[in-house]
């Protein structure tokens, strides 16, 4: 009776991939069977996308055994799998724009008339049809891209289906949907796990995965965390599977270096004064929704939340790197110019970003040049730099910073993941800010430079810089944070203070339903 | 008709409005504008120019762009003329066939190593001017069109348009039909549109690519031969920066330089809009043929800044 009983269509036995320096999937298994609507869940880095695209033709793993319809199964390409009837619905819609909708939806099997040309009207007569099981009620010669992306989804999704996909694999696909599309969307799913076809859905959003999945995986740091019947786990225990704060696990609590007074908090005055950066309703249509934030001199605000919450959007709509539909950011009381990034660091509020090969080192300058980058406009006079002045502030910080580099003059990009990161930190207080931003600032650097980062933050604290720090590392957050701020689906939902910042309150947090009902 | 139908029908075929508003203009303010001969020599001149404008349009909807068609025009010339000698079979063959093999190549180096099709086309017209010029003593020998048959193919007429003319409206409307209604046709506006999606859709990203530069070299050199045949002579100093206004002809046509939306009707338009505002300097007797340039070019200008405008009208709703 039970689905678990059908043979998988889909199947990760074991399955390994490494990469430079990283073990992204670790033996994980996972059976998808025909009819079932399977959660995919876990943290960044957990190996989620990784699994995905194993299981989609862009990645072969290194080891273990992927399974499809029965037998094994190695897919070369995306093509090759999607022909063989794996489907992916990406959460950027992968279809030209510029087209019209039939001829997205048709493309390579549009309907032929004599001589083998495209009967242009039985294709646009096609495609009404089929969309209209969709929901999708548009003018189907009208281009792609002038649909809302609900829509776009779903022809996305029609063409999956309508090109006998088994399986079609969902990649947040209601993070850029109206409640409504949300609704139509539940509606295809359940209409496709009916007719037997399997589906994964990829999400953070809880509410959606308890309502719409029958089965979740839980991944962790590339390993297989839970996989079992969706139902039969409390919210309160799947989150704590994601965040790896597994009950049964041994406490390692006092292994991270910030110092214990800092969490008590009040020995070096913070929580007292006003606020030198405070942000008043960010809101951003489907990422922010009026998100109050404010530091005060010396203190470390932490931000909570699961991936995808709006931790990383809020430090950056603080910083004017996001473009906001609402709110406004004030720094010692003083309005900033929003979507001016220039405008926040002159007023002294500085981002150390998440992604640091994306938006933080220029591998090709040196050390030194990338510290000074930022501080430059503030070091010259009429534009003039002096060298020797660099040469100084670049001194100091690689000094303070315990920057490990030949010379100042060695390639960033030579450095470790660590020095990197203390780089760019150096960066950023050349500058001399109030506050500082600071997102994942340990993630991915080795244990040795994990603890002098967080020393350093302890000890910028207490010379009185304000620091939002934003980690998926429960513990770090804990032990580093005066305060913590919970955010879920792009709003604040919770603020945890003194006795209340623990590991515990924080789950519990999030877990609460969007009802404000907790549900453990 | 709403705003968002609005800008697109003006996207496709503003062209041809601009072009027939420019026309009933012309025809008012000049009385030997619009005069069966002038029409006809702004046809006919224009005809060439408008086979290289199809292929491009194949190219640059795909997303790439081909710059050595101009090389490839006189190249084919001079070879359909020195192959005249040997009848009409080998003046029109040994053209197309050594245009088709460049085309080949660029194609299958641009598909295959994901080079930019502006640097491989690029060498593709230093080279091919090399080629052109050793075969031709430097451009000292210039081969005159022996064959009556094929020199006639340039110049005959009916209803008092050379036969270039007519062979170009066919070779528009088949490239029509082959872009609007066949399969290799929706491929090249997909990948153009998005190429990783395209490889996604099942669409031969590669083999397509390869087509499409075959496809605009072999008509480069069908051009040149036409060309050949009219002035009865393979001329080496022809098709300096013929392919620029390919490109511009194709740009003000309303396809868009990043790929993935245009069509020939804008492109043959916009080669015909070209051809007519010479014919209109002409008109005003005092300004020179240099005001050509300096009025297409801001006409080009023009374009891009209305297709940008219009494209932001389409996305806002």
């Amino acid at each position: 009776m039970r689905r678990t009983e059908l043979e998988a269509v889909l199947e990760a036995r074991g399955v390994s991939k490494r990469f430079p320096g990283v073990l992204a999937l670790d033996g994980v298994s996972l059976a998808l069977r025909p009819g079932e609507v399977h959660a995919l869940v876990g943290e960044n880095g957990a190996g989620k996308s990784t699994l995905i695209k194993v299981f989609t033709g862009v990645y072969q793993p290194d080891g273990g055994e992927l399974r499809y319809q029965g037998g094994p199964a190695a897919f070369g390409t995306p093509l090759e799998a999607q022909r063989a009837g794996i489907s992916t619905i990406y959460q950027e819609v992968n279809l030209v724009p510029m087209m019209s909708v039939a001829r997205n939806l048709l493309l390579g099997r549009e309907p032929r008339g004599r001589l083998g040309v495209i009967d242009a009207a039985a294709m646009y007569g096609e495609a009404e049809r089929v969309l209209s099981g969709y929901g999708v009620d548009t003018d189907v010669r009208r281009p792609l891209r002038t649909l809302g992306v609900g829509a776009q989804q779903m022809v996305a999704l029609a063409r999956a289906v309508s090109v006998d996909a088994r399986v079609v694999i969902m990649d947040e696909p209601t993070s850029s949907l109206e409640p409504r599309e949300v609704e139509t969307l539940f509606g295809v799913i359940r209409r496709l796990r009916d007719s037997g076809i399997a589906v994964m859905y990829v999400s953070h959003r809880l509410d959606e995965l308890y309502r719409v999945c029958d089965q979740v995986t839980v991944l962790r740091d590339g390993r297989l965390a839970h996989t079992g019947p969706l139902a039969e786990l409390e919210r309160l225990r799947l989150i704590s599977l994601m965040l790896g704060r597994d009950q049964n696990e041994v406490r390692t609590e006092g292994l991270t270096s910030f110092s214990r007074e800092h969490a008590e908090g009040d020995e070096r005055g913070s929580g007292n004064g006003a606020p030198v950066v405070e942000a008043r309703g960010l809101t951003r249509r489907h990422v922010l929704d009026g998100v109050d934030v404010s530091v005060k001199p010396g203190e470390v605000v932490g931000l909570g939340g699961l991936l995808g919450a709006g931790r990383t959007e809020t430090a950056k709509a603080i910083v004017g790197a996001l473009p906001l539909d609402g709110g406004q950011v004030l720094v010692a009381g003083a309005p900033l110019r929003a979507g001016s990034t220039s405008a926040a660091i002159r007023a002294g509020v500085s981002l150390l970003p998440e992604d640091r090969k994306a938006e933080g080192i220029i591998p090709t300058l040196s050390v030194r040049e990338n510290i000074a980058l930022a501080a430059l406009p503030s070091m010259g006079r009429a534009g003039v730099v002096s060298e020797a002045k660099i040469d100084r502030i670049v001194e100091i910080f690689m000094r303070r910073l315990r920057i490990k580099a030949a010379s100042p003059h060695q390639l960033v990009s030579e450095l470790s993941g660590g020095n990197q990161q203390k780089v760019l930190l150096a960066r950023w207080l050349a500058v001399r800010p109030k506050v500082l931003l600071l997102d994942e600032p340990t993630r991915g650097i080795d244990v040795g430079a994990k603890a002098e980062v967080q020393a350093l933050i302890d000890e910028l604290a207490r010379e009185g810089l304000g620091v939002l720090l934003i980690s998926s590392d429960l513990e770090e957050l804990v032990e580093g944070a005066d305060r913590i701020l919970v955010l879920r689906e792009g709003a604040v939902v919770g603020e945890l203070s003194g006795d209340e910042v623990t590991e515990e309150r924080i789950m519990a947090t999030i877990a609460e339903q969007s009802d404000g009902r907790a549900d453990a | 008709m709403n705003r968002e139908q609005l800008s697109r029908t003006l996207q496709q075929h503003g062209a041809v409005m601009v072009l027939g508003t420019l026309v009933i203009v012309g025809s008012l303010a000049f009385d030997s504008f619009a005069t069966p001969a002038n029409a006809a020599s702004v046809v006919v001149s224009s005809s060439f120019l408008a086979i290289i404008a199809i292929g491009m349009t194949f190219v640059i909807i795909s997303g790439g762009i081909d710059l050595s068609v101009g090389s490839l025009f006189v190249l084919g010339g001079v070879l359909a003329a020195y192959g005249s000698q040997y009848g009409m079979l080998v003046a029109l063959l040994l053209p197309l066939a050594v245009c088709g093999v460049v085309g080949l190549l660029q194609g299958l180096v641009i598909a295959r190593t994901g080079m930019a099709p502006f640097i491989v086309t690029l060498a593709g017209l230093l080279g091919v001017r090399g080629l052109m010029l050793a075969i031709s003593d430097e451009g000292a020998t210039t081969y005159l069109v022996k064959d009556r048959a094929f020199a006639a193919l340039g110049q005959g007429e009916i209803l008092g348009l050379s036969y270039p003319v007519y062979i170009t409206a066919v070779l528009a409307l088949a490239a029509m039909v082959l872009l609007q209604r066949t399969g290799f046709g929706q491929n090249v506006y997909a990948i153009g549109g998005n190429e990783q999606a395209a490889a996604l859709m099942g669409v031969p990203v590669a083999r397509t690519k390869v087509y499409v530069y075959v496809m605009s070299a072999l008509l480069a050199g069908l051009a040149g031969a036409l060309n050949a045949a009219r002035l009865s002579s393979g001329v080496t100093i022809l098709g300096i920066g013929l392919e620029l206004d390919a490109i511009a002809a194709v740009v003000i046509g309303g396809t868009l330089l990043t790929g993935g939306a245009g069509g020939i009707t804008g492109s043959v338009a916009g080669v015909l809009l070209l051809g007519v505002i010479q014919s209109l300097i002409n008109q005003v007797g005092n300004l020179t043929s240099a005001f050509q340039q300096v009025v297409s070019g801001l006409f080009l200008a023009l374009v891009v800044v209305a297709q940008r405008l219009l494209s932001k009208a389409q996305r806002l709703t």
